[in-house]
């Protein structure tokens, strides 16, 4: 009976809500995927789980805080990163991470987004991208591929879409990276690394969301879509993040890596430099010394 | 129920002694007493300097300020960092509190202590940005979606701007809403004398943290005045709170009944604890003939025209509302079978508190509108002549 149990006993259990479950996602969806490869990133990254929250906006992946046992938080669209924000410089000592979609971070959160990586602000962004809003249906996003049929863009979108790793790294931001969903093993080590990170960290997650995205544009199904990213990703790190953008709906090139990984002193270290520097001795220094 | 914990002003937050300073600046001091640690705003006139002087006060102090992107970023960035653990505000004015709405009722939903300044200014629009008006205070209640209900409070003075801001951070705390602090462009403009207490002689309520251990605490399970015990992020709790639907353990569930308990618990914490929020200050009422019911400036402006009145022999009485919402219905009612008339002179022109009195006294008495579209305040006469008119 023992071993029968260990089998069945999902591996990364102890970091979710399993009294929450089932989950609302989608067979063959992507985000369960990425909660995995968070969940042994939790374990990995050697940060208390108390010290620990996760903050989610709106949408398939906003749903994402609510089945992880960790401190996790939900709410409005599009504002993960500015009350993750007021989290972190309230309390320095936490980690803090923002789990939402491309919608609700490169949309209606986009500068929220921008000025999060210019403060470099000591969160990890992560950045689940389905190239459209699942939730509702599958409206047109700022990320979503020239000619990809969306139910807002029926013949097609012909806006460009958003190159975010190159945004947020020409914002500052100090840690970028893009994986898919097949990228499981890196993917894991770049949520061990974005976490460790001193500053904004950004990584995108490239993940297919069958349901919607796939099948109206005629994709296939999940596992035709994770073998196109085998078979298509190429992992570049350090990219020019100028040429990693994503136009099509299928690129010939995925490009994947970390791109960017730089030092620069985060907002709170900023702070306390400047202020100490300026006030001496009357400055109250904010967090530990 | 949780008892209610007070403590005093941290001394490093408090300058203690006699000032000559504008209502804006004496709402941030007023704020550092009550123990705010952490603003987070946007600029726009008539309500900048409160956040100006924050951010040269708090790096004294022990603390944070962040001017945000936008104002929909800082009416949220502070709840990031209630929940973290400090207490909280952010200050706006005109079109920055209709940006903020939203959040306001996140907050409510989330049972956010925090605390909204609004400097109110002409509107709609763009409206008046220099000058004055009391057009938001419907919206302060209703302007979010959905059902909840805040607090707010009225200051008419530069010492109230300290004083009152003061009891908005502890109403916050005890009742876990967004308490607004209704000042006005003259009212924040205005320089006046402020004496500042010695900071063991403030009090401040303490957040209801909770003294369950995980396992047992339910974030929004509420003490029998209504009113849940809270935790902070990084305290081992590992909690889940969501501006879904969510029963006691903070967990969505969307449905009728859930929404049912969650909508009628967040609305009636506030209406069943309303006697002891309710706050205002009275003179010569017993026995007036004509009650005259303001707040804010419009309260002060009116005092020159009761005065005027009297001289005519006139029997006139005031009650000022220092607590706005929730409104002090029994007392207004309990008036109305007194008097001939309540007077409401304010700076909007649909009678946005005028008409809470017209529903309260059901045709007990006449209910005399004064309206003025804001830019400036009442000539004193204007309130006069509808004295004059509701005492005959
Ligand atoms: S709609 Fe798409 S993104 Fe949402 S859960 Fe289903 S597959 Fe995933």
């Amino acid at each position: 009976m023992s071993a029968v149990k260990s089998v069945q006993e999902n591996p990364v259990e102890e970091f979710l809500r399993t009294d929450r479950l089932p989950h609302v996602w989608c067979s063959g969806c992507g985000i369960g995927t990425t909660v995995n490869c968070f969940a042994r990133a939790v374990r990995k990254c050697g940060i208390p789980l108390e010290k620990l929250a996760v903050i989610s906006g709106i949408g398939c992946t906003g749903r994402v805080a609510g089945y992880l046992k960790l401190d996790s938080i939900h709410v409005t669209h599009g504002r993960a990163i500015p009350f993750a924000t007021g989290l972190k410089l309230a309390n320095p000592e936490l980690t803090v991470v923002v789990y939402s979609g491309d919608g609700d971070i490169a949309a209606i959160g986009g500068n929220h987004l921008i000025n999060a990586a210019r403060r470099n602000v000591d969160i990890t962004v992560i950045m689940l991208n389905n190239f459209t809003y699942a939730m509702t249906g599958g409206q047109v996003t700022p990320t979503a591929p020239f000619e990809s049929i969306n139910t807002t863009a029926p013949y097609g979108a012909y806006e460009m879409p958003f190159n975010l790793p190159h945004l947020v790294a020409s914002c500052g931001a100090v840690y970028v990276a893009r994986w898919t969903a097949y990228h499981v093993v890196q993917l894991t080590k770049a949520m061990v690394e974005a976490m460790n990170k001193k500053g904004f960290s950004f990584i995108e997650v490239i993940s297919p969301c069958p349901t919607i995205f796939l099948r109206r544009n005629r994709l296939g199904d999940s596992v035709a879509e994770l073998k196109f990213y085998k078979e298509h990703s190429v992992i570049k790190h350090g990219a020019d993040t100028r040429e990693v953008g994503w136009d099509e709906t299928r690129p010939d090139e995925i490009i994947v890596g970390k791109f960017v990984d730089i030092e620069r002193p985060d907002y709170v270290e900023a702070m306390n430099t400047h202020l100490s520097k300026r006030l001496g001795d009357k400055y109250v220094w904010w967090g530990k010394k | 129920m949780a008892e209610i914990r007070y403590t005093t002003a941290d001394p490093k937050g408090v300058l203690t002694g006699v000032h000559y300073m504008d209502g804006n600046h004496a709402a941030c001091e007023g704020a550092l007493a009550a123990g705010c640690r952490f603003a987070a705003g946007y600029p726009i006139t008539p309500s900048t300097e409160v956040v100006e002087r924050f951010s040269a006060r708090i790096p004294l102090v022990g603390g944070v300020f962040i001017q945000m992107e936008d104002e929909i970023a800082s009416s949220i960035c502070l709840q990031g960092a209630v929940w973290g653990g400090l207490k909280a505000m952010t200050v706006t004015s005109g079109p920055g509190i209709s940006l903020m709405q939203e959040h306001i009722g996140l907050a409510a939903c989330l049972e956010t202590p925090c605390v909204f300044v609004n400097v109110q200014r002409g509107g709609p629009s763009t409206g008046l940005p220099t000058l004055p008006g009391q057009a938001d205070m419907q919206q302060c209640r209703w302007g979010s979606h959905g059902d909840y209900e805040v607090i707010a409070l009225s200051p008419s003075t530069v010492q109230e701007s300290f004083d009152f801001i003061i009891d908005a951070f502890n109403l916050a705390e005890i009742y876990r809403v967004p308490v607004f602090f209704m000042m006005d462009e003259c009212v924040g403009h205005m320089t006046e004398k402020l004496i500042i207490p010695e900071a063991d002689k403030i009090k401040v309520v303490e957040r209801r943290y909770t003294t369950k251990p995980p396992g047992e605490y339910l974030p929004y399970k509420p003490d029998p005045d209504l009113v849940p015990e809270m935790v902070k992020v990084g305290d081992g709790y590992r909690f889940h709170v969501t501006g879904l639907t969510h029963d006691e353990r903070g967990y969505p569930v969307i449905n009728a009944q859930a929404q049912h308990e969650m909508c009628w618990r967040l609305v009636n914490k506030i209406n069943q604890n309303a006697h002891k929020i309710w706050r205002y200050e009275e003179e010569e009422v017993e026995g007036a003939d004509v009650v005259v019911l303001s707040y804010g400036i419009s309260a002060r402006v009116a005092l020159k025209a009761i005065e005027m009145a009297k001289e005519k022999g006139i029997k006139v009485g005031r009650m000022r509302l220092i607590v706005v919402w929730p409104f002090p219905e029994p007392r207004v009612k309990e008036i109305a079978h007194k008097v001939k008339a309540i007077v409401v002179p304010e700076l909007n022109i649909r009678g946005q508190i005028a008409r809470e009195v017209e529903r309260v006294v059901e045709g007990a008495c006449k209910v005399v509108r004064v309206p003025h579209a804001g830019g400036t305040v009442h000539d004193p006469e204007q309130i006069f002549d509808a004295i004059m008119e509701a005492a005959r």
